[in-house]
């Protein structure tokens, strides 16, 4: 194991994050800031409790997770896509590292990133409005393998797009509306049994109703089916990394 | 001595079709200096691509240190050092830490005295804190040699050192690659440029269009290969050559002021005093003459000409 080119990677990746601090980190946090304050605290008093929770208190484990989702794929997508635009890429290509060490570098330093962003979510959601954490240590549990999971899912597409136009396109079009729909504003059996079914094919579903049990212990779906649901999607994705690393899949001709 | 590096049945065939490298033999040996020479397009860049692991070979292997460069490619790479032709640096990072970096990735522990050591051989002590993005083109190429010499390899390949380089990083990068050479550094270097090859290179291989034409030291190349151009300036300006000097290799220019005659000076005969007895009886007279050596350009634009006229 090439402990050292794993560090380099992490290394260099966090001290983009750091340089960029304000739109890498402060951005997000401050965007989902006005969620709490619109949603949590102006709008949230005037809703009936969902399942004797507090709106506002409701609509944070999903919010977290939208953050999350966004933030990961974002951030691992940009850190190997753009090596590859700028040319840089023939450096890593040419070291003695495995894809597993290209990959704990570029996947870590995007899922830290976005793990930093959710805790400092949490501890400013606590100025705007009340909730608890019931299971603090599954919580986090749910936290890191979100991050990791889809940071892996960015560094797939960062790998995939050959325009800055593509590297947006996925989550923009897929991951956003999938994660608006996924249950972070309402829990899904206030919806009508036919879109009921239809949104059980929506992964982000699984992520936020168990990240919201881990607060609050109910959930839209059984707690095991969400982590098993994470964890398979985990493993597509590192399938599709091993394949690309194996083939050389849009990195070498 | 085992090559340090060995190249077998090597072929590429781009996606799309495009026949790159056309089953290339090569041995380099440890510690000297051999230059890739070839006109653009002629697969320099690939085969290099191909030895550092940036390219995948579509046939053939590659022995660098005895390591296979796929199969052992973590033994291979950590001895080899590339500059690539491109100057594709980082933007925002600091010199001293791109280089750093460099090391780090190639598995080494951190050691600033080296890299220190690194950056003043290149003259970028002075620059280690700026962002990349702030210095020259000249600077950047010196960075790019800085990340390559970061990891201490035994094999350093240049790809296109000095294109569009000045004077004096040229200076500089020769003087270093004959420091590197003393410490019993490979350094392989591609160049269009023949000077370059002929000033710097131990070995010199000639490849076009995908093809090693020729592998040789570079004095024997230029002198098996060499031959002599004996030119003559006309008194009076010929129209064109007289019939009865056809049989020889003679080519008439600048209007018809001068003549000149290639011959092939490692043969006793050379023909010289036969063509001028021949000039004599022809009336032709000149008021000046001398000869030399062809140049390596010479040589190497023959080469490439024979080749091209083999292929089609
Ligand atoms: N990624 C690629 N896909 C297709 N063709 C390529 C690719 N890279 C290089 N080539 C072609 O291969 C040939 C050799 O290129 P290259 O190795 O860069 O030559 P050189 O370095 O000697 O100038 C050129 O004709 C070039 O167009
Ligand atoms: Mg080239």
């Amino acid at each position: 194991m090439n402990i050292y080119a794993i560090r380099a990677i992490y290394k260099f990746e966090m001290a983009r994050t750091w340089r960029t601090l304000l739109q890498s980190i402060g951005s997000p946090v401050l965007s989902t800031s006005l969620y709490f304050i619109v949603f949590g605290s102006a709008i949230g008093s005037r809703m009936v409790a969902i399942n004797g929770i507090d709106y506002g208190a409701f609509i944070i484990p999903g919010l977290v997770m939208f953050t999350l989702l966004t933030q990961s794929i974002s951030n691992a997508s940009f850190g190997i896509y753009f090596p590859r635009f700028s040319g840089t890429i023939y450096e890593v290509l040419s070291a003695p590292v495995s894809f597993v060490e290209i990959v704990l570098g570029y996947v870590g330093a995007a899922a830290t990133k976005s793990l930093i962003v959710g805790v400092l979510i949490l501890i400013t959601a606590r100025w705007f409005v009340d909730y608890h954490i019931l299971h603090p240590v599954w919580m986090l549990g749910f936290l890191a393998l979100t991050s990791v999971t889809f940071s892996l899912f960015g560094f797939i597409i960062g790998i995939w797009a050959d325009s800055f136009e593509k590297l947006q396109l996925i989550p923009l079009m897929v991951v956003t509306p999938l994660a608006f729909l996924g249950g972070s504003f309402y829990s899904i059996d206030m919806l009508p049994p036919f879109w009921q079914t239809v949104t059980l094919f929506n992964p982000v579903v699984y992520l936020i109703s168990g990240f919201r049990w881990s607060f609050y212990g109910v959930a839209d779906v059984n707690v095991a089916v969400s982590l098993g649901m994470t964890l398979l999607f985990l493993v597509l994705c590192l399938g599709t990394v091993w394949w690309i690393f194996k083939t050389g899949y849009r990195m070498k001709s | 001595m085992h090559p340090v590096i060995a190249i077998r049945n090597l072929s590429k065939v781009y996606e799309g079709g495009f026949q790159a490298l056309n089953n290339i033999h090569l041995e380099i040996q440890r510690g000297e200096i051999f230059a890739l020479l070839g006109p653009n397009g002629a697969g320099k860049t690939t085969l290099i691509s191909i030895i550092c692991g940036i390219v995948n070979p579509s046939s053939g292997e590659v022995l660098a240190a005895g390591h296979d460069v796929v199969r052992e490619f973590r033994a291979a790479r950590s001895i080899i050092g590339l500059v690539p032709q491109e100057l594709s640096t980082d933007a925002f990072e600091s010199v001293w830490n791109t280089v750093a970096f460099s090391r780090g990735l190639f598995g080494k522990p951190r050691n600033d005295a080296h890299i220190e050591k690194v950056l003043r051989d290149l003259s970028l002590w002075d620059k280690r804190n700026q962002r990349i993005m702030e210095l020259s083109g000249g600077m950047k190429r010196r960075v790019l040699i800085a990340k390559a010499l970061a990891h201490e390899p035994d094999i350093l390949f240049l790809d296109e050192p000095t294109a569009g380089v000045d004077v004096e990083l040229r200076r500089d990068m020769w003087n270093m690659v004959r420091e590197l050479r003393s410490r019993g550094v490979t350094i392989i270097l591609t160049t269009h440029y023949i000077e370059e090859a002929e000033e710097m290179a131990d070995r010199i291989g000639v490849i076009n269009k995908g093809e090693i034409v020729v592998v040789e030291e570079k004095k024997a190349l230029m002198q098996t290969l060499g031959k002599k151009r004996l030119t003559l300036y006309l008194q009076n300006p010929l129209e064109s050559i007289p019939e009865a000097l056809t049989g020889y290799p003679l080519e008439l220019s600048d209007g018809g002021d001068t003549l000149t005659f290639t011959f092939d000076a490692s043969r006793g005969r050379t023909g010289i005093g036969e063509l001028l007895r021949k000039l004599n009886q022809q009336g032709i007279d000149f008021s000046d003459l001398h000869s030399r050596e062809s140049s390596l350009e010479e040589i190497f634009v023959n080469l490439v000409h024979e080749t091209d006229n083999r292929a089609r």
